[in-house]
């Protein structure tokens, strides 16, 4: 039996090892709210003292204390390193979130976006004083037109979901301009959430498909749903249990066949960038997450860039503003007018994520066409190479050949009394970021997996020896073991239902009424 | 490829263990016709110092807000970002870890998330924020939905002092969603009158407005009340709340604001914050993450994301809304700008802002022909010139000052608005380069 159980033995029900004076562990240090640390009065910037002014802000002038806290820089900084040491990242380990696509994110991307002539630049300066935005926004253009084989590129949604809500309020703008409004949009079972809430959004009623045992689009089922009120298929190729959609040229056939559009989700583009272009795949609308293929870093949740390719079917639907290259060079078109007179409208403020622009650009540059075919390759190569070394361990869901990402259930745990959640849990002591769980949907108990690109070969050999080791643990009985997990983090299983049960979503200078009355 | 780590020999083995010959053979299920025998056409693989130079080449194209007097807001503003912000978020913990799903490795994302909540709700005079939205723009157009989702009501009704380009996004939004948009007109230092009915979800106003007025919202917030509508009121200079009665006080039911001015450069447009603040008993109509406090299994206090039965990652087609990534770094910055800041350091700020503003208010109006438009303002305010104000900003530019928005970028249509120039200062504002703008504009107008 291993050390970790006896440990547990040890320190049974509960009782943290390494018990201090402090509740610090070495490198790992407590940490407060700002709101606990205040001194009141405290500042942690030097600002001159306001000339003398006659307010001109009417009965306005705010008279109660807004209560944020007071501290000094020094206070300020160790506050928020001690935080990030409370973090697990790419910089730090494997995260092999499937679907997420956590890859390496190079730091010139980061020196590049924070030069004044980018980051120092306002949205509605004079068009003068912004060439060099406009041509960087349109060699980004050109890139993601070339890599995606398509007309036209819609740059201003701000993440993926908000790239889907373009994609599908052009299709619709589309339909509604041939007069033929349609009402349902097709989704298969495995799509991410974002498909279907987005369709939603956008006034559509939600179709779903089942897969078929190999874990693709049932051909036959998509066809007998194909109607004349159908007005989009939202499908996600590769698809999220990792396998390219074969017979997606005879999808895309039969959904043209039926009148309607061939919108797909591109969040798993990785797999197939500079390799595959999805224009030869027959889809009419497709988003790009930079901050995923394109190693736009992912922040802790954002901020994202959802580019939209549209095929010329699409395109005169594209949202403002547009660039345009006119007589003086290019321009920005900001009001349906002129050619952007079909265009939906504005979808957000201003021009898009300039800032995520820069650095994908920098990123695209850097790879060239032979380092981007290079990354879908290597990325399919590591997923395959973790399957492989996998397959006698989990239980792969759908057998053969992956793209990018190797979807398991749990099957393999079954009769151990070990769950999905906890077998990721224990990852977390090993030291690795968990695979995504339960999703997706498709199959019970669901494990995920997507290493990118950017892992080194001993660094998913130690992956899968780990997960292989914990594997037949789990099988050894040690349920207990596994329930604690993780006991080596700064916090062990948080309590999701106490917090959804009764909420607490800001600090409050003194315990909540409610509380107090209890 | 320097971002690449397996070597040929790794990718031999590799294929070995898989068991497969080459690396087509783990791509055989994409169909023969989409299948392509060598490269897109694009430049090769380029070193670091081939990229940045033609980058920077490009960067150097534009003028940087900081190298001119500068004067342009409508919506983003040039703030001072103190040097340990840009350190903070940079740290690879914060930067490059994903959404904190699994909360026992995200504690640092989400104890930073639970405070900017705090911050925000504090700000507005809110009761509960969520994590963040893209930006000012959608976050109004989410306030629009989750009006009509509480009230059932079928029409929102936006004021003409609504920055122009969160109208649009909120229209884009309404044509799809099936709400109606009734749009005001567009007229600075008007008091407008609401159209409101038994069908109004909200009626969505901006303090201070696009053109730099400031309203007390609490009469127009009875009224709402009293026909069964919420108010939405729309902040897109946060830092004119260390100065300026909070939308929460004066009766907003949700206020949807541009967070930018805090932590966050100007970036050309983005990525910047969108900031959604509501009230306590609305809260499960709320879009956007959420986090929570919570404990964990020794009794400790800690973070994770909570009330996710409203997100699409589990409703799907029923959530209340589409949004998955944020704008989570953007949320970090705005956090630690204002924790530097305090309650003392934002209160000295917003009143730098103001002082700044009157100062130029009063030397541009002594200009002859040019007028104030606005009797109350924080830190920007609208002209009429005598001239076209596009013609004014491109000659201005042409002589070196960046010296407004003209409003008629926004209204083409608008003869009446054609003269009409906002003009913003903030802290980052001299007396030198406020001397600079009258004379030029002086030298413009002559």
């Amino acid at each position: 039996m291993t050390g970790w159980s006896q440990a547990l033995g040890a320190h049974p029900a509960g009782a943290a090892e390494g018990t201090t004076l402090t509740g610090n562990r070495g490198l790992q240090i407590e940490e407060t709210l700002i709101f606990e640390q205040d001194s009141p009065g405290h500042c942690g910037v030097d600002l001159p003292e306001p000339p003398p002014h006659k307010s001109r802000l009417g009965t306005l002038e705010r008279r109660a204390e807004i209560g944020l806290p007071g501290l000094s820089e020094p206070q300020i900084v160790r506050h928020f390193t001690r935080l990030s040491q409370k973090n697990y990242a790419i910089d730090s380990g494997l995260y092999p979130l499937g679907s997420c696509t956590m890859k390496h994110n190079p730091r010139l991307n980061e020196k590049l976006a924070r030069l004044p002539g980018f980051a120092d630049l306002h949205p509605l300066q004079p068009e003068s004083t912004i060439r060099g935005a406009l041509e960087l926004i349109d060699t980004l253009a050109h890139w993601l037109k070339t890599l995606t084989g398509m007309p036209a590129v819609a740059l201003s949604p701000a993440a993926g979901a908000h790239g889907e809500l373009c994609g599908m309020m052009t299709i619709r703008a589309a339909l509604a301009a041939q007069g033929d409004p349609r009402q349902r949009i097709l989704v298969p079972e495995s799509a991410h959430g974002t498909n279907p809430a987005t369709a939603a959004i956008c006034g559509y009623a939600i179709d779903p498909i089942a897969a078929n045992a190999r874990g693709r689009v049932d051909l036959a089922a998509l066809k007998a749903k194909l109607g004349r009120d159908v007005a989009a298929l939202m499908l996600t190729n590769p698809n999220t249990c990792g396998l390219f959609e074969d017979e997606i040229l005879e999808i895309a056939t039969a959904v043209h066949a039926a009148g309607a559009f061939f919108y797909c989700d591109g969040a798993n583009f990785n797999a197939i960038v500079g390799r595959v272009r999805p224009a030869d795949l027959g889809i009419d609308a497709l988003h790009l997450n930079l901050h995923k293929t394109f190693s736009t870093p992912h922040g802790g949740g954002g901020p994202g860039s959802g580019p939209v390719a549209l095929a010329a079917s699409l395109a005169p639907h594209a949202p403002l503003p547009w660039l345009v290259h006119g007589e003086s060079g290019m321009t920005l078109v900001e009001h349906s007018e002129g050619p952007a007179e079909m265009s939906i409208g504005r979808l957000k403020g201003f021009h898009g994520q300039m800032g995520m622009f820069v650095r994908a650009l920098a990123y695209m540059m850097s790879h060239g066409a032979d380092g981007l075919k290079q990354v879908a390759e290597d990325a399919v190569l590591n997923a395959n190479y973790l399957r492989a070394r996998l397959a006698g361990a989990l239980s792969q869901s759908f057998p053969g050949a992956c793209m990018h990402e190797v979807l398991f259930d749990d099957r393999f745990l079954k009769d151990t009394g070990v769950t999905t959640l906890d077998f990721a849990k224990a990852l977390i002591d090993e030291g690795f970021h968990p695979m995504t769980m339960y999703f997706p949907l498709v199959v019970h108990g669901a494990l995920l997996i997507e290493p990118t690109e950017t892992e080194s070969k001993a660094s998913l050999d130690q992956f899968a020896d780990t997960v292989i080791g914990l594997a037949a643990r789990a099988k050894t009985g040690d349920v207990a073991g596994f329930q604690a997990a993780p006991r080596l983090t700064p916090r062990r299983r948080l309590d999701e239902t106490a917090a959804a049960r009764r909420p607490l979503l800001r600090w409050h200078p003194a315990p909540p009424a409610r509380e107090a009355k209890e | 490829m320097r971002y690449l780590p397996l070597t040929p020999r790794d990718r031999q083995e590799m294929l070995a263990t898989i068991g497969v010959r080459s690396i087509d053979d783990l791509f055989a299920d994409v169909p023969n016709a989409a299948r392509r025998a060598g490269l897109v056409d694009l430049p090769l693989a380029q070193g670091e110092i081939e990229v940045e130079r033609a980058l920077s080449r490009m960067a150097a194209k534009n003028v940087a807000a900081g190298s001119v007097p500068f004067f342009i807001g409508g919506g983003a503003y040039r703030h001072h970002v103190p040097a340990a912000v840009d350190h903070l978020i940079q740290r690879g913990e914060f930067l490059t870890s994903y959404t904190p799903y699994q909360p026992e490795l995200a504690q640092g994302t989400l104890q930073s998330l639970f405070e900017f909540q705090t911050q925000v709700a504090l700000l507005t005079g809110m009761e509960v924020a969520n994590a963040s939205l893209y930006d000012g723009a959608t976050a109004c157009a989410e306030a629009v939905a989750m009006a009509h989702r509480v009230t059932r009501r079928g029409k929102a009704v936006l004021s003409g002092g609504l920055h122009p380009q969160y109208r649009e996004v909120c229209r884009t939004y309404a044509q799809f969603s099936g709400v109606e948009v009734s749009l005001l007109d567009a007229t600075p230092g008007v008091a407008e009158i609401f159209d409101i009915d038994n069908n109004t979800a909200c009626v969505v106003v901006q303090n201070p407005d696009f053109f730099g007025a400031l309203r007390d919202g609490s009469a127009l917030a009875a009224r709402c009340h009293q026909a069964g509508a919420l108010l939405v009121v729309v902040v897109t200079e946060i830092v004119s709340l260390g100065a300026v009665t909070p939308p929460g006080d004066m009766g907003a039911d949700i206020v949807a604001a541009e967070g930018q001015s805090f932590g966050n450069s100007l970036n050309f447009g983005g990525p910047h914050i969108g900031l959604f603040a509501a009230r306590e008993q609305q809260v499960r109509q709320m879009p956007g993450r959420l986090v929570g406090q919570t404990e964990d299994a020794d009794g400790r206090r800690g973070w994770v994301l909570t009330l996710s039965t409203r997100e699409q990652h589990i409703r799907r087609e029923k959530a209340t809304s589409n949004i998955c990534t944020n704008s989570g770094l953007c949320a970090l910055a705005f956090t630690i700008h204002l924790a530097l800041l305090g309650e003392a350091g934002l209160t000295r700020l917003a009143q730098l802002n103001h002082a700044a503003a009157c100062t130029l208010a009063d030397r541009l109006a002594a200009l002859p022909g040019v007028s104030l438009v606005n009797e109350s303002f924080f830190n920007e305010f609208a002209l009429r010139l005598p001239v076209p104000a596009a013609a004014a900003v491109a000659a201005l530019a042409d002589k070196g000052v960046l010296g407004g928005v003209p409003v008629g970028r926004f209204y083409p249509a608008r003869d009446d608005l054609a003269d009409v120039l906002l003009v913003a200062a903030t802290e980052t504002t001299t007396t030198n380069d406020i001397d600079i703008y009258y004379d030029v504009l002086a030298e413009v107008l002559r």
